[in-house]
């Protein structure tokens, strides 16, 4: 019965690699890209690789879903190890570190768009974008594509049937505290407060917002020696509070990585902190009136927040051995469609991402789309608060992923 | 005594069994030799250094604790999902095997699970039991208990149990289906007469002409909550909460996949390997003796 399957499984996995392969139009250069996105994403990102392909009649892209961000990664990496990796794959942040220690694999787009002659700014990055992806000599490593931070999702019908402002959302973790303990009690949704990507919105963030170090050698941009500091009395305290939120019946844990992005829309949770690329989908499926508000902070810690940090994820060029120039010319020419501002605003208003550029930023300002959804922009303005101090570059560490599967395992123990 | 047939043609039986060994070469005897060969060395992620360094790998899985959790999990997981999932498509097969109205619907039914992948089985049972916006865990909120299996360990363990068992139980039930249907009425009937009750026609009858089915159905089931079970741990819980869940072919996916140490993983799946084949190899040996083929 079982090899029957396998044989079955060996055959349709023949078919369906020739059906791809047959998709690709005679005469066309293919680009295998592989990406991660999701749902109302997954759309979004075909849509684009769609576009590029109708713009032009030389190349062809191929985007291919591989799993979860941390799944691509993996199998990005056995990819390599077996010499057969795509032209283009999408790294979520965390996986930056990795991505880059792949020296002899990757080519750098700085590189790329250099030596195919394509013309290419990468001067004209948003802060803490180009920051992100940058090699240590300062050249474009990734192409920001989906780049997104966190913010507050909250549920504007649940805050007015607690009482509560809609308009004033709660700016600090002690009126967050309190006003997820006043909807709870009112009964106006069951659940208080929770959070998506939990490492990220209530660490990672929580250590750029407050420039209090995650790890040594300033989040480990500085060097590879870096080494955790989750034990300081910042962490202690901030993880303290978490405890009494969760005991007193305020914050939710809602599960790893994404698990808790559903209770928001669902109108489960008030208020969510979540990617601000969650926006896709909170338009498809709530029908509440919500809104966007800052990540909170602890306003005994610092006066004002400074800037909070990226995520998502960014494309990378690699060198599969079987490539030549001309794929090569196709991927810069795929990379310089997508940084077109036009291009990036639409992405924006769309998904929900970043505009990673200025001139992107620029463009949606000058059409109106703020004046029209001032919510867009909170991500952004979040983003550029302040200028970025030694821990709010982002998280620089290698294996993070490992490191994000132990913390979730430390948190579950203490929530439980 | 019956002549057996014999191949004229020489080469015949080889290629007749040939499509088998190449499978089990390409699927099973490949994979196990590499596996065991990367065990005795380290190589960084990306395979550029590869240094042998013995039975290192070995060394540290054993004086890891760790190890040793997921080696319990393992096998309450495996004992739990085997024990009920047997007895259950038992009991059920023996009603189904009872003369009853309609009950082809109630096989074609019983069976339907066995149809599913266990991740789509694992996501059919989110949507009953995901907390607080499950069907089920709201009604276990009603009553007062608090359903959380992303924070209770316990509760985890039992969802991924549950989901197997229920999963697993349409494959015991056709197989246990097929043998009852095998047992001779007059037999029965026989003992009726003389008097037997029906638990004892089922005890001294009945089952003894199972046990052919019960030993194969042991192994298998046993196979199966050792491999199989990663997909429903996978969908419902990675593992989690803080590893009460992380069976060990999970917890050698998360060692060789995310924590990019393909060679400690190669030492768990070797380990997994000897580990079944010494427990099927004790149970040829012990409970064969009590398995009566007809």
């Amino acid at each position: 019965m079982k090899r029957v399957m396998l044989c079955v499984l060996g055959a349709a996995l023949l078919l369906g690699s020739l059906a791809a392969a047959s998709e690709v139009p005679a005469g066309r250069v293919e680009l295998e890209v592989w990406f991660s996105l999701r749902g109302a994403l997954y759309e979004a990102f075909q849509e684009e690789a769609a576009r590029f392909n109708e713009s032009q009649d030389k190349y062809w892209v191929n985007a291919i879903w591989k799993g979860t961000y941390p799944e691509v990664l993996s199998i990005t990496i056995a990819a390599i190890r077996a010499g057969n990796p795509p032209h283009i794959v999408q790294v979520f942040e965390v996986g930056t570190a990795t991505i880059m220690a792949m020296e002899d694999v990757v080519y750098p787009i700085a590189n790329l768009m250099a030596d195919t002659g394509i013309p290419f700014d990468g001067s004209d990055y948003l802060p803490g974008v180009a920051g992100y992806y940058a090699l240590p000599d300062g050249r474009v490593g990734g192409l920001a594509f989906n780049s997104s931070t966190s913010v507050m999702w909250y549920n504007k019908d649940a805050f007015r049937a607690a009482g509560l402002d809609p308009d004033q959302p709660p700016q600090t973790w002690a009126e967050v505290r309190a006003a997820a303990k006043q909807i709870v009690d009112a009964g106006a949704a069951p659940i208080g407060l929770s959070a998506a990507w939990p490492t990220w919105t209530l660490f990672e963030q929580m250590s750029a917002l407050h420039n209090q170090p995650l790890a040594s050698r300033g989040n480990g941009f500085e060097g590879l020696d870096a080494e955790l500091m989750l034990g300081s009395d910042f962490w202690v305290a901030h993880l303290q509070m978490l405890l009494e939120m969760h005991q007193e019946g305020s914050f939710v844990w809602g599960g790893r990585d994404a698990e808790a992005d559903g209770l928001f829309p669902a109108g489960e949770a008030a208020m969510l902190l979540a990617s601000s690329g969650l926006r896709a989908r909170i338009e498809r499926e709530a029908d509440f009136d919500w809104g966007v508000a800052y990540l909170p902070y602890h306003d005994d810690v610092v006066e004002s927040p400074y800037n909070s940090i990226l995520g998502g994820a960014a494309l990378w060029a690699l060198r599969p051995p079987q490539a030549t120039e001309e794929h090569f010319r196709g991927m810069a020419e795929y990379f310089a469609f997508l940084t077109e501002a036009e291009n990036i605003v639409l992405r924006h208003i769309n998904t929900g991402y970043m505009p990673v550029t200025y001139e992107a930023y620029n463009l949606a300002t000058a059409q109106g789309y703020y004046d029209e959804v001032p919510a867009a922009e909170i991500p952004v303005l979040q983003l550029l608060r302040t200028e970025t101090v030694e821990h709010s570059r982002g998280i620089r560490l290698g294996n993070m992923p490992a490191i994000r599967v132990l913390m979730y395992e430390e948190l579950e123990r203490a929530f439980a | 005594m019956e002549t057996q047939p014999v191949f004229k043609n020489k080469l015949l039986p080889y290629l007749l069994i040939a499509p088998q060994i190449i499978l089990t070469g390409l699927w099973f005897i490949y994979p196990s030799v590499e596996a065991l060969y990367q065990s005795f060395f380290r190589t960084d992620p990306l395979g550029v250094r590869t240094t042998f360094i013995g039975i290192q790998n070995y060394t540290r899985l054993f004086s890891d604790p760790r190890f040793f959790s997921s080696l319990r999990v393992t096998l309450v997981f495996a004992v739990l999902v085997t024990v009920l999932s047997m007895f259950i498509g038992l009991f059920l097969a023996s009603m189904a095997d009872k003369p009853l109205r309609g009950k082809r619907v109630y096989r074609t039914l019983l069976l339907l699970p066995y149809a599913l992948a266990p991740a789509v089985t694992a996501v059919l049972w989110r949507f009953l039991l995901a907390p607080r916006v499950g069907i089920i865990a709201r009604f276990l909120g009603d009553i007062g208990i608090r359903w959380d299996y992303r924070l209770d360990g316990g509760q985890a363990l039992l969802l991924v149990i549950l989901v197997a068992v229920w999963q697993r139980i349409a494959y015991n039930f056709i197989f246990y289906l097929a043998a009852l249907q095998s047992v001779p009425r007059s037999v029965v009937e026989a003992a009726h007469l003389d008097g037997a009750g029906s638990k004892r026609t089922f005890w001294s009858i009945v089952y003894p002409i199972l046990s052919p089915t019960t030993f194969f159905l042991l192994i298998m089931n046993i196979v199966y909550s050792l491999f199989e079970g990663f997909g429903i741990v996978h969908a419902l819980t990675q593992g989690g909460p803080a590893g009460a869940t992380e069976i060990l072919v999970y917890r050698l996916y998360v060692d060789g996949m995310i924590y990019q140490n393909i060679n400690r993983s190669a030492a768990q799946s070797v380990i997994l390997l000897v580990f079944v084949v010494l427990l099927t190899a004790l149970q040829f040996r012990w409970v064969e003796k009590r398995v009566h083929y007809a």
